[in-house]
């Protein structure tokens, strides 16, 4: 029993974690892979933006982060909108790919103004130290992992409902689907461009949020995360959102409970190499199922 | 005094930049001529210079060694390996859209850091390999040893450029054109689409190893800071945008010419107090970054445009 | 009598040698024209020009005697045109009815229930279907969500490409009948069809294409009983 809650406690808890962190940040990188169509290499910076946009604001109102968070998604918003207009946009006409570079150009620019604007304050969102959440006698959990979890869950609803019950939301999908048809069909494809961004951008700056309030901001944070959160969305299926939020917690739970003492005294695989199960993950999915558990769609 | 010391400076910038115009040389066969992205330049970089570093160097408690063995079987063996990491990533791949690509190839670059820096027997982590051997090491020590070194990456530099010019015009490469071009009737005229991709990537990625590999020889000492993606990686791709993607002559004059900057500016900023060293440095990131932008939006082609190859005309 | 359509002069193509060429065409209010001609004549590309979808090199489209020709594809629904290409018509991972709901967000009806009601009357085996990805379904059944889809922006001319393309007989002789039906409910209709003696003979008004150009035109009928148009294209007896 007791091997049991310390598996909880320590390994699948955090998992849920960090999957919920890449679960966000995944579904934006669908969307975005579905809508637009091609690989958003600029995501985790966004991460990044959202992250130190609330971490400004706690410098000036020392209140719990996550009541902050609009500052955070405001400026993630507002970056990812610009960057559509002055670096993406111009190249719509050409082979995807060229998008891939320029973004990949954008995580740069990203990563190098955190680096300027932030890198020498405070980079922690609470400093003491973070008494657990004692449930039931025997489950002790961090706070702070419980309020990521449970928001995640609350997001996750909301945009389900939001795809499937809204306007936007099924012209989203439908744009997803087939966008000359979409076209045929009267749908104002730019707007469903702009929500794109809007809800990609709002709900990366909520993952690096809960990214940084887990250790702290650092302008690595986002980039460090890209590989999980693309192998996430693929994992989910390019195109399926709510598939990249099952993708994101998987891989979270995977990354954190391989390194458990399966069988024996040592771990499945050695902590440090955590971030190669990702990887791991993503090669299989290339090899024996690209589009996916959800079967997204490929091209 | 001040003479020797620009003609110094100038010799290890060319040094880089020949090493440089290696890696553009590279990408531009996996991106100009076969449309691949390989957004993991730096593993393969990686890849080819511990493998030389481990082969050349004498016996060391450290990292695996004492293979002693010449710098040209090591620099050989780095493109062998390199050229085989690249057929595993593409291989996988090669039958996806080009996005996945790119992404299994900044994973295959991330892993190999990875084993790098916690597979210490293999290569001594986060400390390094020291003592790398130069050509001709016992014959001749410093500046005319770079001036050697220099002789000798400009050689491979040159090499690269005809194979890769013969690539070019060859059938193979024209078929490989026609697929970059239009994959879909060169598929129906029954052309091998994959296996084309997959010589491209690995080709690339082979020479990418061997580019690693004289760098480590230049440096004499190897860490894994040598795979610094930002270096590597972007900044490859930053020069092949600007030098004209799909030429080769371009490659060169955009690895030499951006070096060339990028080096003037690290000198320049060098002089500045400490604080200021390090905010320039992220101007210089956040400029590259634009300039990455700009490139791709007003010069497609770049520098230098991509001239079609004559064709013959039976009269 | 001016047209509800009118091409004038329309010489369009996909970038490199034009497909259509000159190409002259009315459609008056309230009929069923049909375009007919041998593969490869343009008469899907002409239908794709009106949409928009195409690059027009010269000539021009008037819709109620206003030029849409250079408007974006996605302008037309809320000026009463609606389209149905001949592949790819459905949204496959979206449901039956939000496929019609999505018909609407361009040029929502005043009571969309109603709209929904009608459109099911005209195709009731979609009745028990509607929660169904459109993907699912058969080729048949795709077709009539595409075109109700198309309908539930109560349109005032219907653009239909090939509809009965790959369909089975049976649906055949169901989507001529259907085309009627919506012409009894004032729609105006143009569609280019392979089928050519069966949409001939539902047809108000009938364009032959040959070789991205006007070859004929003339009442159903009239083509019908046109010696070269019947041993050229309609394959000999009536």
């Amino acid at each position: 029993m007791n091997e049991i809650i310390t598996f909880i406690n320590l390994y699948l808890v955090p998992g849920l974690t960090i999957g919920s962190v890449y679960a966000l940040g995944a579904v934006g990188i669908s969307m975005i892979f579905g809508i637009l169509r091609f690989a958003h290499f600029a995501h985790g910076d966004l991460m990044t933006i959202g992250g130190y946009g609330v971490l400004t604001a706690i410098w000036l109102i020392p209140v719990n982060p996550l009541l902050l968070l609009p500052f955070g998604i405001v400026l993630a918003i507002v970056a990812a909108l610009a960057v559509d207009r002055f670096f993406y946009k111009p190249l719509r006409d050409l082979p995807t790919i060229y998008t891939v570079i320029a973004s990949f150009g954008v995580a740069l620019i990203f990563r190098s103004l955190a680096q300027l604007f932030w890198s020498s304050g405070n980079q922690v969102f609470q400093s003491g130290v973070r008494r657990p959440l004692v449930l039931f006698d025997t489950f002790r959990i961090s706070a702070l992992h419980a309020q990521v979890i449970v928001l995640t869950i609350l997001i996750a609803i909301a945009l389900h409902l939001f795809l499937t019950r809204s306007k936007t939301g099924r012209s989203m999908r439908a744009v997803s689907d087939d966008p000359e048809l979409a076209a045929v069909a009267g749908l104002d494809t730019e707007k469903v461009v702009r929500w794109t961004w809007i809800i990609g951008a709002a709900l990366a700056a909520t993952a690096g949020v809960f990214a940084g309030m887990d250790t702290s901001m650092h302008p690595n944070l986002g980039w460090n995360l890209l590989l999980p959160m693309f192998a996430a969305a693929i994992l989910g299926g390019i195109g399926k959102p709510m598939g990249a939020i099952a993708g994101g917690l998987i891989i979270g739970i995977a990354e954190e409970t391989l390194t458990y003492t399966w069988f024996g005294p040592d771990p499945l695989i050695a902590p440090s190499y955590k971030s190669a199960v990702a990887f791991l993950i993503m090669v299989g999915l290339l090899i024996f199922r690209p589009q996916g558990l959800f079967k997204g769609r490929l091209l | 005094m001040e003479l020797s010391g620009l003609a110094f400076y100038l010799v290890s910038v060319l040094i880089a930049g020949g090493i440089y115009a290696i890696l553009c040389l590279a990408l531009n066969i996996q991106w100009g001529m076969g449309g691949l992205f390989n957004a993991g330049i730096a593993g393969f970089f990686a890849v080819g210079a511990y493998t030389s570093a481990i082969l050349t160097t004498a016996p060391s408690t450290r990292h695996l060694g004492g293979f002693d063995l010449p710098i040209p079987v090591g620099l050989l063996v780095a493109g062998l390996v390199a050229g085989l990491t690249g057929a595993a990533v593409a291989k996988i791949c090669v039958r996806l859209k080009s996005d996945y690509l790119a992404m299994a190839s900044i994973g295959i670059a991330e892993t190999l850091r990875l084993i790098i820096v916690n597979e210490a027997w293999l290569t001594n982590g986060s400390l390094g390999i020291a003592g790398i051997p130069r050509p001709f090491g016992d014959l001749a020590t410093g500046r005319s040893s770079d001036i050697l070194y220099l002789a000798v990456v400009w050689a491979i530099v040159i090499a690269v450029y005809v194979l890769s010019q013969r690539l070019y015009d060859s059938p193979w490469g024209r078929t490989l054109r026609a697929i970059r071009d239009n994959e879909a009737s060169a598929r129906a005229a029954g052309k091998d689409v994959e296996r084309f991709r997959l010589q491209t990537f690995v080709i690339g990625a082979a020479i990418m190893g061997v580019a690693g590999a004289l760098s480590a020889h230049y440096f004499k000492f190897l860490s894994p800071s040598a795979t610094e993606p930002l270096l590597v990686t972007f900044l490859v791709w930053v020069m092949l945008m600007a030098g004209g993607s799909g030429n080769n002559k371009g490659a060169i004059l955009g690895a030499v010419a951006i070096w060339f900057i990028w080096s003037a500016t690290e000198i320049l900023t060098s002089r500045l107090p400490p604080e200021w060293i390090t905010r320039s440095s992220y101007i210089r990131m956040l400029l590259v970054g634009l300039l990455l932008q700009f490139v791709l939006q007003k010069f497609r082609s770049g520098l230098i445009p991509e001239k079609s190859p004559k064709t013959h005309h039976p009269d | 009598m001016s047209a509800l359509l009118s091409v004038r002069t329309l010489t369009a193509g996909y970038g490199g040698p034009p497909i259509i060429d000159g190409i002259n065409l009315d459609v008056a209010e309230h009929e069923i024209a049909v375009i007919i001609g041998p593969n490869g004549a343009g008469k899907s590309t002409l239908l794709k020009s009106i949409f928009a979808l195409t690059k027009i090199v010269s000539g021009e489209v008037l819709f109620e005697g206003r030029e849409i020709t250079r408007l974006k594809t996605a302008a037309l629904v809320p000026l009463g045109i609606s389209a149905v290409p001949q592949s790819k018509n459905v949204f496959p991972t979206l449901s039956v009815e939000e496929n019609f709901d999505v018909g609407t967000y361009a040029a929502p009806p005043a009571d969309r229930n109603a709209v929904l009601d009608k459109v099911l009357t005209l195709f009731p085996d979609l009745r028990d279907k509607l929660r169904q990805p459109a993907g699912e379904l058969s080729g048949g059944q795709r077709q009539m969500v595409a075109m109700g889809r198309a309908l539930m922006s109560e349109p005032k001319l219907l653009l239909l490409d090939e509809p009965t393309a790959g369909l089975s007989p049976a649906y055949l002789e169901k989507i001529f009948d259907l085309l009627l039906d919506i012409r009894k409910g004032g729609v105006t209709i143009l569609m280019v069809e392979q089928n050519a003696k069966q949409a001939l003979r539902i047809a108000d008004t009938g364009h032959v294409l040959v070789n991205g150009q006007n070859f004929a035109s003339g009442t159903g009928k009239a083509l019908l009983e046109d010696e070269t148009v019947r041993r050229s294209f309609l394959g000999g007896a009536a």
